[in-house]
């Protein structure tokens, strides 16, 4: 077993309203970045866990998403990075 | 009517859930999210409130806790389960009701009386009010705007599914009328067999005059009258 550190990405649908993402682009016009067409919000996740290796540790992850760290209602998922911690 | 009031860690509303069903003359009583066992209860309320401090999603957590396959097991069964607020959110996380709440549009905590018309009046939740009737119901929530896709929305349209929903002062479901954004200004909807039933205002909070209007009173007896045989 190794240890592995996940990024995972979580961002709202497309076609979903994102009101936080609305109130920072009406903040950054605001400040003159006139040129800032869209802004969309989402959150990130850092996981350390146990697994065999780094497809196990990617196939847990996206499980975990499936059933609790994204709603496929309003949110997709993304895994951003799978590496071996102190590899 | 034997209600079974559920705290979550977080819940705030139970004790006003629990104080509704005794207003009208039903029999309540608190189940910890971690205990178990439903057996003879009538109706099962999930409260509102932040349960696991509304942390990752509203309700997202609860949906977890072990007095939840209990629950699901109930609703399965036929059981009228309500969630308010805080519930209303658990149970759409669990995929008792469809659909998501996410933040609202204006981004604001909104905290206002709103006016809410009874959509249909053929449920245990609704068979005290009429058809139309238009109620005025305390609201307080960050996360109450009502999304889904498309395609769901039209079942929930064409089913009759929409339960209440917010209208303005002339009655109409107007942008106006909307505290959260919600669409289709849906304020509450039911499951396909009209028994799992979720809503953002707090019908709780409006039981007596004191407190600016008794209009949430029908919802709890028409419980009552639905679970009379089984009352205290």
């Amino acid at each position: 077993m190794s240890r592995f550190l996940i990024e995972i990405r979580v961002t709202p649908r497309k076609g979903i309203l994102d009101p936080q993402g609305k109130a920072i682009h009406h903040a950054l016009h605001s400040l003159g970045w006139s040129t800032v067409d869209d802004v969309r919000v989402g959150k990130a996740i850092h996981l350390e866990l146990e697994a065999d290796d780094a497809d196990a540790a990617r196939s847990e992850a996206e499980a975990m998403c499936r059933k609790l760290l994204a709603n496929p209602v309003t949110e997709d998922f993304e895994l951003l990075q799978v590496e071996e911690a102190g590899a | 009517m034997k209600a079974a009031v559920v705290t979550f860690p977080g819940s705030n509303c139970d004790h006003d859930l629990y104080h509704a069903v005794k207003a009208v003359g039903g029999e309540p009583h608190f189940v910890w999210h971690r205990d178990r066992g439903l057996d003879g209860v009538d109706v099962v309320l999930l409260s509102g409130g932040f349960s696991y401090g509304d942390y990752l999603r509203a309700g997202a957590i609860a949906r977890f806790s072990p007095i939840m396959d209990d629950v699901l097991a109930f609703a399965r069964a036929g059981g009228p389960v309500a969630g308010i607020c805080n519930g209303f959110q658990v149970l759409c996380e669990a995929g008792l009701l469809p659909g998501a709440l996410i933040r609202n549009a204006s981004l604001k905590f909104q905290s206002e009386n709103v006016r809410i018309r009874v959509e249909r009046t053929d449920t245990v939740f609704t068979a005290d009010y009429t058809e139309g009737q238009v109620l005025q119901i305390p609201s307080a929530h960050a996360e109450g705007n009502y999304r889904a896709d498309a395609e769901t929305i039209e079942r929930l349209e064409g089913e009759g599914r929409v339960l209440f929903r917010y209208v303005d002062a002339t009655g109409e479901a107007s942008d106006a009328g909307n505290p959260n954004g919600s669409v289709a200004n849906v304020a509450g909807i039911v499951d396909e067999g009209g028994r799992v039933m979720g809503m953002m205002p707090h019908p709780e909070r409006a039981m007596d005059d004191l407190l600016g209007s008794r209009d949430g009173r029908g919802f709890f007896t028409s419980l009552l009258s639905a679970f009379a045989g089984s009352a205290a």
